[in-house]
C-alpha cells in the first residue's frame, strides 16, 4: 500500500493571487482511482464515526474503485445533502480523515477529494437522484438557507414533507454564498447546483423574506398551516472591538467585505456594488473567515496582513488555508493586538496602533490568555482594517417571537436530543444555536432537527 | 421578481413606483424601508416605504435619481419587472406605534426636505387617521422641485413649502421657516420628527437641540444586507454604536455623531467614480470575467 495521498493539483500562488478562481482542481477519475485504491476498508471504520453525518465512506469508496460513480454517489446522498460543498470546506484533519487508520503510518486517505470528485462528477454528468417518499401532505418551514436549513429541508423532502424555505437575502445559501469566497467555494458551478438538487427533490425556496419582519414564526404557523418549523438563521452579527477610530472610513466587518467580494460579486466590473480597494490591509482576526478576508484583499491587488493577538499554534482556522494565505503573501503579524485605529483628517483610516503581547497562564478555554507587553506600542501601516472577531446569532426571530428562549449570548436554546426549541412545532439548529460555528456542524444539527420535526409529527398525527 | 404596477415622474429625477410585492405590503408600517435589487448585476439599495395597498399588494416607492443603480431602476417602465424587492426593514416609527392617547398630548411637527418628503407622507396620513393634527415643513430647491403638496394639503393641519430661490412659498430653509413659528409665531412642539438629506436633518438637530425640543431624524447610511449582518450603516448614538437599519432607522437627533455619519455616507464616493470608469471602460476593451477590479488595480501600481 501507498503511505503517500495521490497529490491534488492545484493553481500555482504567483497565477491564483490574480483571479477568483479555484485553488484546488480536484482529482480526475484517473487520480481519484488511485487514491480510492489506499482505503483499506476497515471493518469497523473510525472514519464513518468522526464525520458529523456518518456517511458510509469505505462504502462510497468502494463502489467508486469498483467503477460505480452513480451508487458511489446515492451512498453519500443517504447521509449528506451537500457533498460538493462539504468534500471542499469541511476541516477533514479534524474529522473523517484524522480518525483514518491509514493516516497513523502514512498520510490519510483524501476522503474530502474523493467526496467532492464523486459530487462533481454527478454534477457534471447531470446525475441525479430524486428518489423520496410519497407526499405526505404536511406542510415544513425552514427559516434560512445555509448549511443547516439545507440539510434540513432535503432530508424533511426525502420523507415526503411539504417544505418551504424562507431566505431573508435575494440568494439562498447563506455562508456559503455570502461569507466563503468563490477560490473556495465556486458559486455557480457547485453552490448553486447542489441548491438545485434539492429544487429537484420539491423544496421550494422563497428569497427576500425575513422572519420577523415580513412574516413571523406565528403568521407562518396560524394563517400558512405551517406545523413544523426549523429555524437555521445561523449567526450572522459582526463583533466590533470597541477601539477609538472603528467607525473610520476604511474599517469594516468581515461580513460586509466578504457579502460585498461573494455575494455582490464586488470584484467584477459588470457588477454594481462597489468594495474597498484598500492598498494595504490589515485583518484582526485568525479564523477561516479572517483568511478569506485576507486572501480577498490580495486578490484586489493590496498588501494584506492578519493582526492576530495570540501564537501561531492557537490560530482557529484550518491549517491548510493559513498555509494558502502565506504562499499568497499575506503578512502574519503574531502576539499582535490593535488599540486603535488612526484616522486622518477626511476620516478615512491611516494606520492602527497596536501592542505586542506574550502568552500567560491558559484560562478556562484551556487556551494560553495573551498579555499586553508594557511599552510595546507600535504603529501598522494600513489604509483598511477588516474587523473578523466572530459573529452572535441575529435576535430578530427571538425578539419576534414568544415562547422561543435564548441564552445571554442570544444563543436559541434546544433540547439536544431533538433540536426543539422551548415552543412546540418549532426545532432549530445550527449557527443560531451554538454561535458561529463550521458548516458540517451546522448541517448534523439540520439532520438531527429533521429526524426530530418528522418524530414531532408523526406522533401528533397518531 | 416583482412588477412595477405604476410609474410616476413626480418632477424632473424624483419617480414614484407602485411595485407588486404582497408579503411587503402585508406587514409594512410608516417609517421603515425596503431593499431592492434591479437585476442580476445590480447592488442593493435601501428606500423608505412611502405607501402601501394591502388589498393590491403594492408598495409605493419614491427616489431620486442620483448614482448608476437609481437611474437603472428609473429606465423601466410599468410592466417591468425588479429581481429584488425585501422588507419591510427597520423599526417601524415611533408615532404610529405609540398609543393615541400619548400622541393627543403632543404638539408634533414634521419637517420634510427634498425626496425625504415623500415617507413623511404615510406618517401624517396615519396620524390624520387616528385624528391627530401636524404641522409639516416642506423644504426644497424651487417650485419646480415640489413634491406631494396636494398630498400633504388633505392631511396636514398646517403646511408651510419653503423654497430655497424663493420662487414659491416661503423663501429660505426649512430650519429659517421653524425658527420663526417657535420665535414669531409661538408655536410650542413637543416633537419634531425630521426626514431628508443628512446635512439638513443636522442643521433641524442643532435648532431644536437649542429649545429643547425633542427631534426624531430617520438615518440613510450605506448598507449592504439591511438585516444586522454587516454593520455597514453603523451610526454613532451618544455612546453606542448601532446598526441604523436594525437598531433604527429612527433615533434621537440629539445623540447622533452626523459629522462621522456624513462622512461615512461619502465613503465610496471615490469608488463609485471608480466603477463608472470601470464601466465605460468595459465597452472599450475586451475583459476577462474575472477580477477586473484587481487588474485594473494592479495595472496602477
Amino acid at each position: 500500500m501507498k503511505k503517500n495521498r495521490v497529490p491534488v493539483r492545484e493553481q500555482k500562488p504567483e497565477e491564483r493571487v490574480r483571479n477568483f478562481k479555484e485553488v484546488s482542481y480536484g482529482y480526475n477519475l484517473e487520480e481519484a482511482l488511485l487514491e480510492a485504491d489506499r482505503c483499506i476498508q476497515c471493518r469497523n471504520p473510525r472514519c464513518v464515526g468522526a464525520c458529523p453525518v456518518a456517511i458510509n465512506i469505505p462504502k462510497f469508496i468502494l463502489e467508486l474503485r469498483n467503477g460505480d460513480i452513480k451508487g458511489a454517489r446515492d451512498t453519500i446522498g443517504e447521509a449528506s445533502n451537500l457533498p460538493a460543498v462539504c468534500g471542499r470546506v469541511c476541516p477533514q484533519e479534524e474529522q473523517c480523515e484524522g480518525s483514518c487508520i491509514v493516516g497513523i503510518k502514512g498520510e490519510p486517505v483524501n476522503i474530502g477529494k474523493l467526496e467532492r470528485f464523486v459530487a462533481d462528477w454527478a454534477m457534471e454528468n447531470r446525475y441525479r437522484n430524486t428518489e423520496k417518499l410519497p407526499g405526505n401532505g404536511r406542510k415544513v418551514a425552514v427559516v434560512g438557507s445555509g448549511p443547516a436549513g439545507l440539510t434540513c429541508a432535503g432530508d424533511l423532502a426525502k420523507l415526503g414533507y411539504d417544505v418551504t424555505i424562507f431566505e431573508a437575502l435575494h440568494e439562498p445559501g447563506g455562508v456559503l454564498v455570502y461569507g466563503i469566497p468563490e477560490f473556495r467555494l465556486p458559486k455557480e458551478s457547485v453552490v448553486r447546483e447542489e441548491i438545485s438538487l434539492l429544487k429537484d427533490l420539491g423544496v421550494k425556496i422563497e428569497t427576500n423574506v425575513i422572519v420577523g419582519r415580513t412574516v413571523t414564526i406565528d403568521s407562518l404557523i396560524e394563517e400558512e398551516d405551517f406545523e413544523g418549523i426549523f429555524i437555521g438563521s445561523g449567526a450572522g452579527l459582526p463583533m466590533f472591538m470597541g477601539i477609538k477610530g472603528e467607525n473610520a472610513n476604511g474599517v469594516m466587518s468581515a461580513n460586509e467585505y466578504l457579502t460585498r467580494a461573494n455575494l455582490m460579486k464586488a470584484f467584477r466590473s459588470d457588477y454594481d456594488t462597489p468594495i474597498s480597494h484598500g492598498r494595504k490591509v490589515a485583518v484582526v482576526g485568525a479564523g477561516n473567515v479572517a483568511m478569506d478576508a485576507a486572501r480577498t484583499a490580495v486578490r484586489l491587488g493590496a498588501e494584506s496582513r492578519i493582526i492576530y493577538r495570540r501564537s501561531e499554534k492557537e490560530i482557529p482556522a484550518r491549517a491548510e488555508e493559513v498555509h494558502h494565505a502565506i504562499e499568497e503573501g499575506v503578512i502574519m503579524n503574531l502576539l499582535t493586538n490593535p488599540v486603535e485605529i488612526l484616522v486622518d483628517e477626511k476620516g478615512f483610516v491611516k494606520g492602527m496602533i497596536c501592542v505586542k503581547m506574550e502568552l500567560g497562564e491558559p484560562d478556562e478555554s484551556g487556551r494560553r490568555r495573551p498579555v499586553e507587553i508594557a511599552g510595546s506600542e507600535f504603529v501598522i501601516d494600513c489604509d483598511s482594517v477588516i474587523m473578523s472577531l466572530g459573529t452572535s446569532p441575529n435576535p430578530l426571530i427571538a425578539s419576534t417571537t414568544k415562547g422561543i428562549d435564548t441564552n445571554r449570548r442570544g444563543c436559541i436554546i434546544i433540547n439536544e436530543e431533538n433540536g426543539e426549541t422551548t415552543l412546540p412545532g418549532v426545532f432549530a439548529g445550527g449557527d443560531a444555536v451554538t454561535g458561529s460555528a463550521t458548516v458540517i456542524l451546522a448541517m448534523s444539527a439540520g439532520k438531527k432537527a429533521a429526524s426530530g420535526i418528522h418524530a414531532y409529527l408523526e406522533e401528533k398525527h397518531s | 421578481m416583482y412588477k412595477i404596477t405604476r410609474k410616476r415622474e413626480l418632477v424632473e429625477n424624483i419617480f414614484l413606483m407602485d411595485i407588486e410585492a404582497r408579503r411587503v405590503a402585508k406587514s409594512a408600517l410608516p417609517g421603515q424601508f425596503v431593499i431592492i435589487k434591479v437585476d442580476e448585476w445590480g447592488e442593493r439599495v435601501p428606500l423608505t416605504i412611502c405607501d402601501y395597498d394591502r388589498e393590491e399588494g403594492t408598495v409605493t416607492i419614491v427616489f431620486q435619481t442620483l448614482g448608476a443603480s437609481t437611474k437603472k431602476l428609473a429606465a423601466l417602465s410599468e410592466g417591468d419587472e425588479i429581481r429584488d424587492f425585501v422588507g419591510p426593514l427597520g423599526n417601524p416609527s415611533e408615532v404610529v406605534t405609540d398609543e393615541k392617547e400619548h400622541l393627543l398630548k403632543k404638539k408634533i411637527v414634521f419637517v420634510a426636505g427634498g425626496v425625504g418628503t415623500a415617507p413623511v407622507y404615510p406618517q401624517v396620513k396615519m396620524l390624520k387617521e387616528k385624528g391627530i393634527d401636524v404641522d409639516v415643513i416642506i423644504g426644497t430647491r424651487s417650485e419646480k422641485t415640489l413634491i406631494m403638496e396636494e398630498e400633504f394639503r388633505k392631511v396636514a393641519k398646517n403646511l408651510y413649502v419653503c423654497t430655497d430661490d424663493g420662487s414659491y412659498g416661503f423663501h429660505g430653509l426649512v430650519t429659517d421657516k421653524l425658527k420663526e413659528l417657535m420665535e414669531v409665531d409661538k408655536k410650542e412642539y413637543d416633537l419634531c420628527i425630521a426626514i431628508g438629506p443628512m446635512i439638513m436633518m443636522k442643521f433641524v438637530s442643532q435648532l431644536t437641540k437649542s429649545y429643547g425640543l425633542e427631534t426624531i431624524v430617520s438615518l440613510n447610511p450605506i448598507m449592504v444586507d439591511g438585516t444586522g449582518m454587516c454593520g455597514a450603516c453603523r451610526v454613532t448614538v451618544g455612546d453606542e454604536v448601532k446598526f441604523a437599519c436594525v437598531d433604527g432607522p429612527e433615533f434621537n437627533a440629539h445623540l447622533i455623531n452626523f459629522d462621522e455619519a456624513m462622512r461615512r455616507q461619502s465613503m465610496y464616493k471615490t469608488a463609485e467614480g471608480k466603477k463608472n470608469i470601470i464601466m465605460e471602460q468595459k465597452s472599450v476593451h475586451e475583459h476577462s470575467d474575472l477580477c477586473d477590479l484587481g487588474e485594473i488595480l494592479h495595472e496602477e501600481k
